[in-house]
């Protein structure tokens, strides 16, 4: 049995008590204290001592307060709302987005992987050995969601294991557990592809047409990927949440190149051939 | 809790969580319940999938918001305007529940001809203009006496007045009322509450607070829509409504519209008071504040009839209603702590029992801490170097004491005082003790949460190093203070040798068992020690105890009740078998109102407990709230008392009369209805009324280190309005010591719209002060256009958001936000207005 997670943004409150479980059950350090104004995210992003990140995305203007925004143009646009900056409907304003290794069904780190470091384990599920980790850090580029990042007081690259260990005694994962709103479902991903299917038609008979299901291997799973076992249903773009619209395989990207070098190969070997042909 | 006390008989949420499941809407106003209960909120999200809506009205668009399928805007300290427009638009509108109204309300009652409402000056009859408070003559109902002690006697402001004459002082409190049930009589309740609220229209609304009428009647159509016989509405609130200068009449509001809506009482309706706390409900049922005593009892008073025990009975029993059980309550109360001593007959050792002769709530203590009267104080569980209103005062006080002791598992600021400040501690006379205490996880004990219900938890590990549990503490400190004057003759020292104080313990460190503690809350037979089954055991000739009598029955059959953790898969979404909740593990509370007049469900859709003719009993999924046997066509004989006096379809049962009060006659002390005042500071004038604020707030004139920013002062023109995060806890006593939490929110910001930002040149994450007359704080700015600007009054009035969670000490610090809110005094309850204050804000770090 392929296990995963289904990650439902339209329930997320955006509590992060799946940060803390994650790290209190992992026993990850925490990062450092650094306030980033970027809403109330102040972990920023998935990393080698952070396997869950919830993301804040203050939607309504379609961008992101930085200190280079510029705040007086932004007024002008927030006056034309309704008196007193009312907003009837609230849904989707603020969403809040639990992101996780994606467990991809063709996993470009595993193939990036020279020690043999990173399986697929009997939950079938993405797993760093971190025996066996050497730390040469090929799975960090070759990871196309930014999942996986070395520790640097460590070396060795590290990302969220599914909570193996806590599978292997027949518990769900720790961020799965804390969830108060099951916003984090986990469970066969055969199951959770159904469960994923009828939520969305459920959210499109309530007019939320925009839902979908992320990590299909029709969306976000081109690109040799084939899905992933970590799905989401997201109301938004995909680049919305910081989630590649296209993931790929890296060597799709070398792909023009390998034929371009096997050409030039060839054709240097004819010259050559042709050079000494007497 | 008097907002829901005064109104329906009983200071807690009249709802569970679970409950709120059932609802067809929820309201949710001065709580930002997914961010400070994200546990709770699982009940409102589900009951949102089941198709539900959700409503939030707030000054800040928050994570709640963000799932609600409404949000509307509103100027922090106008809940009152907001929640006065609804009960205008559900009286102008016809949008009542009539025969809920009629049966279950005092609507119909008629009120004394003397009585005077507020228009235009903002002002009831009964105004003290020297002594600055209300006398409550005017306001009780035609031809009755004023019903004192209705519940939990706290109406010492009528004792003296009722000698005066008031009409029918010598009726017998069973009589009828007069009244009109076509609810046409000018002077019943029904018509002063709708000339009342008749000035609260949607323009005023949109002119007061600041949301646009647009949304005001999305939010009055939505609740209406989804209220009455087949659908009820829920409404949640939390210390959004409580910490202001009118925060019980915002309750009271809130408590009224419900009633009106026919809403309480009945699965999917009812007010769900979120606490701020695990067990801020517990602190009040058995009680930590200094004019109760456990159960709501009224704490013995100087200035009150109390000279003796005789005194105290006669004068705090009510003559109908449930408080008539009083005297069972109290004996048994006094029985469980001084045992054979306490003799009821005599009741002599209650002499020696301490009475309160002023206001000893925390902020006056704290006042008398610095000018010298207070030598010393235990702090337990409590950070109020940073937590409490005026911080910075606080902080004086406290370095003002000769010894301090702090228990907590980290050194809070609060036993950090000797040093904070820049005082050089050789200036700092106070002895400061700091004892490790144990965490949760760390000993036995039981929470009692938002919903009244007590859920156990057992020690999981020993706790580190020398750290023993807050009660180790308690019950050795008092065991020796016992040994000390064992041997003394001096009769004020009757009652601590009287003390019943022999908990067994257990283990190494002989730690008290505090199931024992639980066995004497819930009660016990005094010949045999048999645990009681609940209150109705309780006797008051002496022959039980019981330590808090709403708590009885949590011990019974000697098993605890508290412990029990049926899944939720086991059982129906009641819940009768997780926890246990008082009085008697009813989980809604009024629900004989679920209930119509003749004992029948509303509607199919909505029942919970009726009346079962063939049993003759009340029965349905939950412990009927209401005699088990009292039939709904009983009516009580005009010379009836106590109980007996309640008709059988008064689902109010700890009412004098068994109905909600729409109008109190008695039990506030600013006022038988609510009144939109301003907050104390504001930079608007009060749109509604002459008068500018609640004028029965008590506030401490002439003191230098307390100033106020008077009314649209120009220097401080900006509202704040301070609030918690998800990612700490309080004052951060639990949190800033955490590298797991502290990460998520590493810093102290403010919250500020693009518009003030624009205007005071201020970029994300830049500095700025934010100062009032009381001092300046330093915070990073969070820009956010989920802050709203209000146009009041032809102005923009910006807010300011303040998390308030952090101080010097833990990993990470932040300046303390509650240094620069004034200390000022609700009238009923003594709580500081936190929830809108005026300030200036500049750039930069001046």
């Amino acid at each position: 049995m392929a296990t995963g997670f289904l990650t439902d943004t339209t329930v997320c409150i955006g509590c992060k008590a799946c940060e803390v479980a994650c790290k209190q059950w992992n026993q990850l350090p925490a990062d450092g204290y650094e306030f980033t104004g970027d809403s109330y995210d102040n972990t920023k992003q998935l990393s080698g001592s952070t396997w869950r990140h919830v993301a804040f995305i203050e939607n309504p203007k379609k961008r992101r307060l930085t200190g280079d925004v510029d705040l007086v143009a932004l007024a002008e646009d927030v006056t034309e709302q309704l008196p007193g900056g009312a907003e009837l409907d609230a849904l989707g304003r603020w969403a809040f987005m639990s992101d996780v290794c994606k467990h991809c069904v063709e996993a470009p780190c595993q193939q990036a992987c020279p020690t043999g470091s990173i399986i697929r384990n009997e939950f079938d599920n993405v797993y760093i050995q971190p025996d066996i980790c050497n730390g040469c850090g090929y799975c960090v580029p070759a990871c196309p969601y930014g999942v996986i990042t070395q520790v640097p007081e460590d070396g060795r690259a590290f990302k969220c294991t599914l909570c193996y260990d806590r599978q292997r005694d027949g518990l769900e994962p720790a961020c799965a557990k804390a969830c108060p709103t099951n916003s984090i479902m986990f469970g066969d991903v055969e199951d959770l592809k159904e469960l994923a299917e009828q939520r969305v038609a459920e959210l499109h008979n309530k007019g939320y047409t925009q839902a979908y299901v992320y990590g299909t291997p029709e969306v976000g799973g081109t690109g040799g990927i084939g899905g992933n076992h970590s799905k989401f249903i997201l109301m938004d773009e995909p680049e919305t949440y910081n989630l590649p619209k296209h993931p790929f395989l890296p060597q799709e990207k070398f792909r023009g190149g390998v034929i371009a070098s096997a050409v030039a190969a060839t054709v240097l070997g004819a010259v050559v051939a042709w050079a000494f042909k007497d | 809790m008097p907002g829901l006390g005064v109104t329906y008989g009983r200071g807690g949420a009249t709802t569970s969580l679970q409950d709120l499941q059932n609802a067809d809407c929820i309201l949710i106003e001065g709580s930002n319940m997914a961010e400070a209960h994200p546990v709770g909120f699982r009940h409102p999200m589900i009951a949102r999938e089941k198709g539900a809506k959700l409503i939030h009205i707030d000054p800040r668009f928050t994570r709640t918001s963000a799932m609600c399928d409404i949000y509307a805007p509103i100027r922090p300290g106008t809940d009152i305007a907001f929640l006065g427009g609804l009960i205008n638009y559900v009286i102008e509108n016809q949008q009542y529940f009539e025969d809920y109204v009629v049966a279950y309300t005092n609507a119909a009652t008629l009120v004394s001809e003397d009585f005077r409402d507020t228009d235009p000056t903002g002002i009831f009859s009964g105004w003290d203009e020297e002594k600055q408070e209300y006398s409550a003559e005017t306001w009780r109902y035609e031809g009755q006496p004023i019903d004192y002690a209705a519940f939990g006697g706290s109406q010492d402001t009528v004792v003296g007045e009722a000698g005066q004459g008031s009409p029918g002082a010598g009726e017998h409190a069973g009589s009828p009322r007069p009244s009109d049930l076509t609810l046409q009589h000018p002077r019943c309740v029904f018509q002063i509450l709708k000339r009342h609220f008749a000035r609260y229209t949607p323009e005023m609304v949109e002119k007061v607070c600041g949301t646009p009428k647009e949304a005001f009647l999305e939010v009055a159509k939505t609740i209406c829509e989804n209220s009455g016989r087949e659908k009820t509405t829920a409404l949640c609130y939390a210390v959004g409504w409580t910490q202001h200068s009118k925060g019980v009449q915002v309750i009271r509001a809130a408590a009224i519209l419900q009633l009106l809506l026919g809403n309480i009482g009945r699965p999917g309706g009812g007010i769900m008071a979120l606490r701020g706390h695990a067990t801020i409900q517990g602190s009040t049922d058995i009680a930590t504040l200094y004019d109760i005593l456990p159960g709501y009892i009224p704490m013995p008073d100087v200035g009150k009839g109390h000279d003796s025990w005789r005194d105290y009975i006669q004068n705090e029993t009510a003559k109908t209603g449930w408080w008539s059980n009083l005297p069972k309550y109290a004996t048994s109360l006094m029985k469980a702590w001084y045992g054979d001593a306490f003799d009821p007959e005599d009741g002599e050792l209650f002499d020696h029992f301490p009475r309160i002769s002023g206001d000893h709530s925390y902020y006056p203590t704290l006042l008398d801490m610095k000018d010298g009267e207070v030598k010393g104080s235990f702090v337990f569980g409590q950070n109020l170097a940073v937590g409490g209103p005026h911080a910075k005062l606080a902080r004086s006080a406290l370095r003002s004491l000769d010894w301090l002791v702090v228990l907590d598992a980290y050194e809070v600021e609060t036993a950090a005082v000797w040093k904070l400040d820049d005082v050089p501690p050789e200036e700092c006379a106070t002895e400061v003790f700091l004892i490790p205490s144990a965490l949760v996880a760390e000993k036995d004990g039981s929470f009692t949460q938002t919903q009244r219900m007590l859920q156990w938890h057992d020690k999981a590990v020993e706790p580190p190093g020398d750290a023993r549990s807050d009660a180790w503490f308690v019950y050795h400190l008092g065991r020796r203070i016992k040994e000390m004057y064992q041997e003394s003759n001096d009769p004020r020292d009757a009652l601590i040798q009287a003390l019943t104080w022999d908990y067994p313990t257990e283990g190494e460190r002989e730690e008290p068992h505090i199931e024992s503690i639980l066995k004497e809350v819930s009660g016990y037979k005094m010949d045999t020690g048999e645990p009681v089954s609940g209150f109705a055991e309780l006797a008051a000739d002496g022959s039980t105890a019981c330590g808090g009598w709403i708590y009885s029955g949590a011990y019974a059959e000697g098993i605890n009740q508290s412990r029990r953790r049926k899944p939720a898969s086991e059982q129906d979404l009641v819940a009768a078998e997780w926890g246990w909740a008082w009085p008697m593990n009813r989980r809604l509370l009024y629900n004989r109102a679920s209930a119509d007049p003749e004992g029948k469900p509303w509607s199919e859709r909505k029942k919970h407990v009726w009346w079962d003719e063939e049993q003759e009993k009340w029965t349905g999924q939950d412990v009927p709230d209401f005699q088990a046997d009292k039939p709904p066509s009983y009516r009580p004989e005009p010379d009836a008392a106590g109980v007996d006096a309640l008709p059988g379809d008064g689902p109010f049962i700890m009412n004098g009369d068994g109905r909600g009060w729409l109008f109190a006659p008695v039990g506030l002390k600013d006022g038988p209805l609510p009144v939109h005042y301003e907050p104390l500071e504001s930079p608007v004038p009060n749109l509604l009324y002459y008068q500018q604020r609640d004028p029965a707030l008590k506030v401490f004139p002439g003191r230098p280190d307390n100033p106020y920013n008077v009314p649209e002062d120009p220097r401080y023109p900006y509202v704040v309005t301070t609030y918690r995060l998800t990612e700490h806890h309080t004052s951060g006593a639990m949190s800033r010591w955490i590298p797991w939490l502290s990460e998520l929110q590493p810093e102290l910001f403010c919250e500020i719209s693009p518009e003030l930002a624009a205007e005071k040149g201020v970029n994300n994450t830049d500095w700025v002060t934010i100062e009032t007359s009381r001092g300046r704080i330093h915070t990073r700015a969070l820009v956010t256009d989920r802050i709203p600007v209000y146009r009041i009054d032809g102005r923009n009035i910006h807010t300011i958001g303040l998390p308030y969670h952090f101080g010097p000490n833990g990993v990470v610090t932040g300046d303390v936000v509650n240094d620069i809110l004034p200390v000022s005094l609700e009238a009923n309850v003594a709580i500081h207005e936190a929830k809108a204050f005026t300030a200036n804000l500049e750039a930069g770090r001046v």
